[in-house]
């Protein structure tokens, strides 16, 4: 792999040893990728300030030690805390203190305190073809897809050492013969009356993920209804990249370099055309639920972190009621500080919702305690359904958001099948 | 020498290691799929839930899901639950990454193999015996 003059004395330790073992991981990345060079980054997304274990903490304070700072802006994904409210996250004291070392590390290598992972809510929203090192799944398959800027799916270390470098292998997603879609899904089989529902996108994206892996895609039959919302594409993209290695789909008519299924397909040919069906639909849905019980314990939403237009959504379904379990609702500062301007913050919190910043159910020890498989979690995320078993011992149910407010009432499982007929 | 029972389509992360082969029988996302304090498959909807791959040469057909798995492989490595060595089904720059980061940072290093899916499935049966060593898969 080629390395600039510049960029080969950096790696060498021209700009301090920091940034010299940022363009080392850089550079050994890009040829593990096979890239042939790295390319100049305009920001970054860093997933890395999560904390899984002493060695994530030890590795961004040795980047600190050694005098690194961000060359980029770069805003940071959810940590292990909320500092927002620090009571709501249990856990061991000396998880606790590590995770703190680690966001704090990350903020004194330069990084915004955005600690979400829907920055693309949140005023991060990195332009058509403009190439950036991004983390989190999720982030990176919006950033790709619903903005058309340019990233691989950035792994924790690389992210803060692109950040540092300047620069990312020039690989994958970042080239443009890696954006054409090889494979057609088409949806001219599934009703309008489905598509106009919420709780079609995080199904049509776990379906996704699981059917093409990490191939790029272009789904057809969406773009006439006028109404796909950024919030629907959000919630596409986070399941696909949960249940499969999804960094880029096309919706024609939709995202912006799928305006006609020609152009998103580059002028080649398709690979493979899928005919999506009800019932492939139906058993992805079902597979985001593990337990068909008829009772929750509690509710999370918000993967990715809830914007403010689904806060509406929440206060519309959820006015004049009061919860009778739990429900967590995760999402950023950017809505939290707007939320709490307007007095909705308060409200909701009257209503028996807990509103979780910085973090979310899944990363950090938030629900109450449950032995494996004892207690349910009734979620309308796919991203949460995806992870929810293995990170927090609960069983899984997935619904709409409205059948998450009838059946948060009193635990009792209600849930609006006809849509899926 | 024993015969080589597959060679490496590329090597990600050179070395040399030798253990039982533990195949998995589906993609995995280490986030969420493997704990990094146990090194035991703990996603319960993962067809080798509760199999533990420290010391393991562990086969993997496909990686998915999320961009903290190289932040799961680099604490395997850190507490010593990792997998003696990596056999990937193609190149995910995510997961070595941990590895890559894992030397950088003084914790050890794990040899790491691109195959194919092909090669992946025509493994030996698992618990079989495996040396890895310059891109070679032999029987130990």
């Amino acid at each position: 792999m080629h390395l600039t003059p510049d960029e080969r004395a950096m790696a060498e330790g021209a700009a301090g040893a920091a940034a010299a073992m940022a363009m080392r991981i850089v550079a050994e990345t890009g040829r593990i990728m096979g890239a042939a060079r790295l390319v100049p980054i305009v920001s970054a997304h860093i997933d890395g300030c999560l904390y899984h274990g002493d060695g994530g903490v030890e590795f961004a304070e040795r980047l600190v030690a050694e005098g690194g700072k961000v060359a980029v802006p770069a805003t940071l994904n959810v940590g292990a805390l909320d500092l927002v409210h620090p009571e709501i996250v249990k856990g061991p004291a000396h998880d606790r203190a590590m995770a703190r070392r680690q966001m704090e590390a990350y903020l004194a290598l330069g990084c915004a305190p955005s600690w979400t992972c829907a920055p693309y809510q949140a005023g991060h929203r990195p332009g058509l073809g403009e190439h950036v090192a991004w983390g989190e799944s999720n982030a990176v398959a919006f950033l790709n897809s619903v903005l058309g800027a340019r990233s691989e799916r950035t792994g924790d270390f690389l992210d803060i050492a692109a950040a540092i470098a300047g620069r990312a292998p020039e690989t994958g997603l970042h080239l443009d013969a890696n954006r054409r879609a090889g494979v057609v899904v088409d949806t001219a089989a599934i009703s309008d009356e489905l598509k106009a529902r919420d709780v079609f996108y995080p199904v049509l994206g776990a379906w996704l993920g699981a059917a093409v892996g990490g191939a790029v895609a272009a789904i057809t039959g969406l773009g006439g209804l006028g109404r796909v919302s950024e919030d629907n594409l959000k919630a596409l993209g986070a399941a696909a990249a949960s249940s499969g290695a999804v960094g880029l789909f096309h919706v024609v008519g939709v995202t912006p370099e799928a305006p006609t299924l020609e152009a998103a397909l580059g002028g080649l040919p398709p690979q493979q055309t899928i005919a999506l069906t009800p019932a492939m639909l139906r058993a992805a849905r079902d597979a985001l639920s593990t337990t068909g019980a008829a009772r929750i314990d509690a509710v999370a939403l918000g993967s990715p972190h809830f914007s403010l237009d689904e806060f509406a959504a929440l206060e519309r379904l959820a006015a004049g009621k009061r919860f009778g379990i739990p429900v967590y609702v995760c999402t950023g500062r950017h809505a939290l500080e707007a939320l709490a301007r307007e007095g909705r913050a308060a409200a909701l919190e009257r209503a028996g919702v807990t509103i979780v910043a910085d973090t979310c159910v899944v990363v950090a020890p938030i629900l109450p305690d449950a032995a494996p498989g004892t207690r349910v979690l009734m979620t309308n995320s796919g991203k949460f359904a995806h992870y929810t078993p293995a990170n927090t011992g609960y069983a899984v149910l997935y619904g709409s958001l409205e059948d998450c407010v009838a059946s948060a009432l009193t635990g009792e499982v209600r849930r609006d099948a006809a849509v899926w007929r | 020498m024993s015969a080589a029972v597959a060679t490496a389509a590329r090597v990600l992360v050179a070395g040399e290691a030798a253990g039982p082969l533990l195949r998995l029988a589906a993609p995995i996302s280490f986030w969420g799929g493997v704990d990094p304090k146990t090194g035991a498959i703990a996603d319960p909807r993962h067809p080798d839930h509760g199999a533990r791959i420290a010391g393991t040469v562990l086969a993997v057909p496909a990686t998915i899901g999320s961009s903290s798995s190289s932040a799961v492989m680099l604490e395997l490595l850190r507490t010593g639950q990792a997998p003696a060595a990596l056999l990937l089904g193609a190149v995910d720059a995510i997961v070595t990454l941990g590895v890559v980061v894992g030397r950088e940072m003084g914790y050890g290093a794990i040899p790491v193999l691109a195959l194919t899916p092909e090669a992946i499935a025509a493994l030996p049966a698992n618990g079989a015996r495996l040396r890895v060593a310059d891109g070679r898969i032999e029987a130990a």
